[in-house]
């Protein structure tokens, strides 16, 4: 299983209008892999993981999933080979209660697992079981990420884009949600692609790691390789953690 | 205790008196000239004044009193209520639900079945035309085009500023179809609706990247669009003077309400010859329509479509993230809004058997959408209390010929009606800015069923 590649982005380039956001990008995501994104503010991490799902399009280059050449694909078209995004910013629906939202992310099988996938996600946060009729919008920083995560799970994706998962969370929460995305790894065989702030955390977790730097990636290697480089533990790891 | 409250109740008796007499002051400032005071033009057409002293006093006596009576009666009264909830434990929810509230739905439809009869029992067939066709399907017409609107608004958060225009379509759909083809009523319905979505489909198409504001205006200009050419395509619609002599329903072909025909319904019934008999008919028929928009909207919300209308009210990047197109839910969304507005269309063309362009003004798309805010975006319960209150207390005005004795024989209280409206939604909007159902109802369940309050959040005016 693992070697063969699932997600394969080609020199993509993306614009915002006139500014380019990503300048030729090449990042390779195998199966079974739990691959992390570092890199400072601004430097494009969201921009990616957007422009896999494409919302916005890649101007130039390729983005290939599962052998299929998905760069033009509109959004929705996207979502439907089963790539699942936790996106910036969580994006629950707020009016919807925990349950509504778990069913959104269900809506490709037409809530087929519906039962038996929310008693699986209800096991890795039960947190959200106790909420389940609670509204989207009045639930905790911390309870939204896993509300947002698990409704990227409910889609039984093949390819997980989780953008700062920790963002916000305490300690505890983040030790939690970065533990239950190792077991999702291991024991589901589940392919993560994720952007991090914390990039300790992240580069222990997985198995390769990239770096990005206005828009290029300039450095990439397995997770703990690039935890001892100098250059990275100078710009992400020093300082930032104690 | 009785010492410092009797302390209070004078003290707030003495503040009572103040806020009045200040209250009595501003009015008086505020309505010296424009009440006090009249401008008319006499038999030489010079233009002269006069005093209203009576009238400005009835103004400022209404001011002074009604102000003290909110300072030193009703707010201590409510004041007084809340503590006492709060110290006998109970809050402003309680579990226990009264039967009326647990059996409200099934209440409100013998209610309405029982109506017509309840009608012609009390005020005798003649009499009961007033309350079966001014208050009963008036009302009846506005519930069904609020819901239709919902769907657009309430739900899927499309903001039709323009809804007027499906209903337009309908009802001329169903005037130029019948005279022309002379198909009934039965067949025109579903026709009318189909053309009404149509519309709906092809209004959704250009608008579809737009959102709020700016959706607003661009339906705002279609129904405005819609209007103009019913006015200016005179070979066809006959401009201004509209269309006359719209064929009546009948009962499914078997029955007809039109007097010389050999099976009229209360000749084949032995009843004596009067339109009140149709009238009754049109108010179970626009009752079946209204429950039809019901049914559709309830069951529509646990399926697929319905869920994904929801959430695109919410976010529309997350639901395309999800898998759902966005583009054909919204033009469904748009779709199914129009087609219950053009089925009300074609109720609203049989029942007054003449249409005109008068009808479908940019006024009447705002009703509609007040209707749907006021009742509590998304509940249909919420609007159908909104519409009662809204349709029917306006319709209350024409009955309100007493107040000629108190504003002189000159006051038409129906000119009223907008002004009234206006301060009504005010009030609400001020009370409950929610409007009256603020409660959305969850789809989906494990176990049992809990309500989410609106009243918990603070977040979103929605
Ligand atoms: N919608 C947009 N319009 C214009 N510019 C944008 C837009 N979104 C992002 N940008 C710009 O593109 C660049 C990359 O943004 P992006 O959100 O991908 O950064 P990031 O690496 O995720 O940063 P962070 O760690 O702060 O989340 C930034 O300079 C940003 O200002
Ligand atoms: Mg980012």
């Amino acid at each position: 299983m693992a070697g063969e590649s699932l997600l394969k982005v080609q020199g993509v380039e993306t614009y915002y209008g006139n500014i380019r956001a990503l300048a030729g990008v090449d990042v390779e995501v195998n199966k079974g892999e739990i691959v992390s994104l570092i890199g400072a503010n601004g430097a494009g991490k969201s921009t990616l993981m957007m422009t896999i799902c494409g919302s916005p399009q890649a101007r130039n280059g390729q983005v290939i999933f599962d052998g299929e050449d998905i760069t033009r694909l509109p959004t929705h078209l996207i979502a439907r080979k089963r790539i699942a995004q936790s996106p910036e910013g969580r994006r629950i629906f707020p009016r919807m209660t925990v349950l509504e939202n778990l069913q959104m992310g269900a809506g490709l099988d037409n809530l087929k697992y519906f039962a038996e996938d929310v008693e699986k996600i209800f096991t890795l946060f039960p947190r959200l079981k106790e909420r389940q009729s609670q509204r989207g919008g009045t639930l905790s920083g911390g309870e939204q990420q896993m509300l947002s995560i698990g409704r990227a799970l409910m889609a039984r994706p093949k390819l997980l884009l989780l953008d700062e998962p920790s963002l916000g969370l305490a300690p505890l929460i983040v030790k939690g949600i970065f533990e239950a995305i190792k077991k999702l790894n291991q024991e589901e065989g589940l392919t993560v692609f994720l952007v991090e702030q914390n990039a300790f955390a992240a580069l222990k977790l997985s198995d390769r790691a990239y770096v990005m730097v206005n828009g290029k990636v300039t450095m990439s290697g397995p997770g703990r390789e690039l935890l001892a480089n100098p250059e990275v533990r100078a710009a992400y790891l020093e300082g930032g953690r104690h | 205790m009785a010492a410092p409250s009797e302390n209070t109740s004078s003290g707030l008796m003495v503040k009572a008196v103040r806020e009045g007499i200040f209250a009595g002051v501003i009015a008086l400032g505020m309505f010296i000239l424009y009440v006090g005071i009249e401008t008319y033009q006499d038999i030489d057409n010079r233009l002269v004044w006069r005093t209203r002293w009576g009238l400005l006093a009835i103004f400022v006596a209404v001011a002074a009193i009604g102000r003290f009576l909110m300072v030193g009666v009703i707010k201590p009264h409510l004041d007084r209520r809340k503590l006492a909830k709060a110290k006998s434990g109970i809050l402003e929810i309680s579990e226990e639900k009264s039967f009326f509230h647990r059996h409200f739905l099934k209440i409100a439809l013998i209610a309405l079945l029982l109506y017509p009869m309840a009608s012609v029992w009390l005020f005798g067939t003649q009499g009961s035309l007033k309350y079966v066709d001014n208050f009963g399907i008036q009302i009846l017409i506005y519930v069904m085009l609020a819901w239709g609107l919902n769907i657009v608004v309430g739900l899927a958060g499309l903001l039709d500023l323009g809804y007027v225009a499906f209903y337009a379509v309908g009802a001329y759909s169903y005037a130029l179809l019948s005279a022309h083809l002379g198909l009934s009523f039965w067949v025109l319905l579903p026709l009318a609706g189909i053309l009404a979505a149509l519309w709906g489909v092809i209004l959704g198409f250009p608008v579809l990247r737009l959102r709020g504001d700016y959706l607003a205006i661009v339906t705002l200009a279609f129904g405005e669009i819609i209007r103009l050419v019913l006015i200016n395509w005179t070979d066809v619609t006959r401009g201004t003077f509209g269309i006359s002599g719209i064929k009546k329903a009948s009962v499914f072909g078997i029955w007809s309400f039109d007097v010389g025909s050999p099976n009229y319904f209360p000749k084949a019934f032995g009843l004596a010859t009067s339109s009140a008999y149709y009238k009754i008919f049109l108010f179970y028929v626009i009752l079946a329509l209204c429950l039809l928009t019901a049914y559709v909207t309830i069951r529509l919300r646990r399926m697929p479509i319905g869920r994904a209308w929801e959430a695109l009210r919410e976010d529309e990047i997350a639901c395309r993230s999800l898998g759902i197109n966005t583009v054909t839910t919204k033009l469904t969304a748009f779709a199914t809004g129009a087609m219950f507005g053009g089925f009300a269309g074609s109720f609203f063309a049989t029942r007054q058997g003449f249409v005109s362009p008068e009808s479908f003004v940019f006024l009447e798309s705002a009703v509609i959408l007040a209707i749907v805010v006021l009742g509590g975006m998304g509940s249909l319960t919420g609007i159908a209390i909104a519409a009662v209150v809204m349709v029917g207390g306006t319709e209350l005005l024409r009955e309100m010929a007493f107040l000629k004795l108190v504003f002189g024989p000159d006051f038409t209280p129906e000119l009223y009606r907008m002004l009234l409206f206006g301060l009504a939604m005010v009030i609400v909007m001020l009370f409950k800015p929610r409007g009256f159902v603020g409660t959305r109802e969850p789809t989906a369940f494990l176990k049992e069923r809990k309500v989410v309050s609106g009243s918990f959040t603070k977040e979103g005016h929605g």
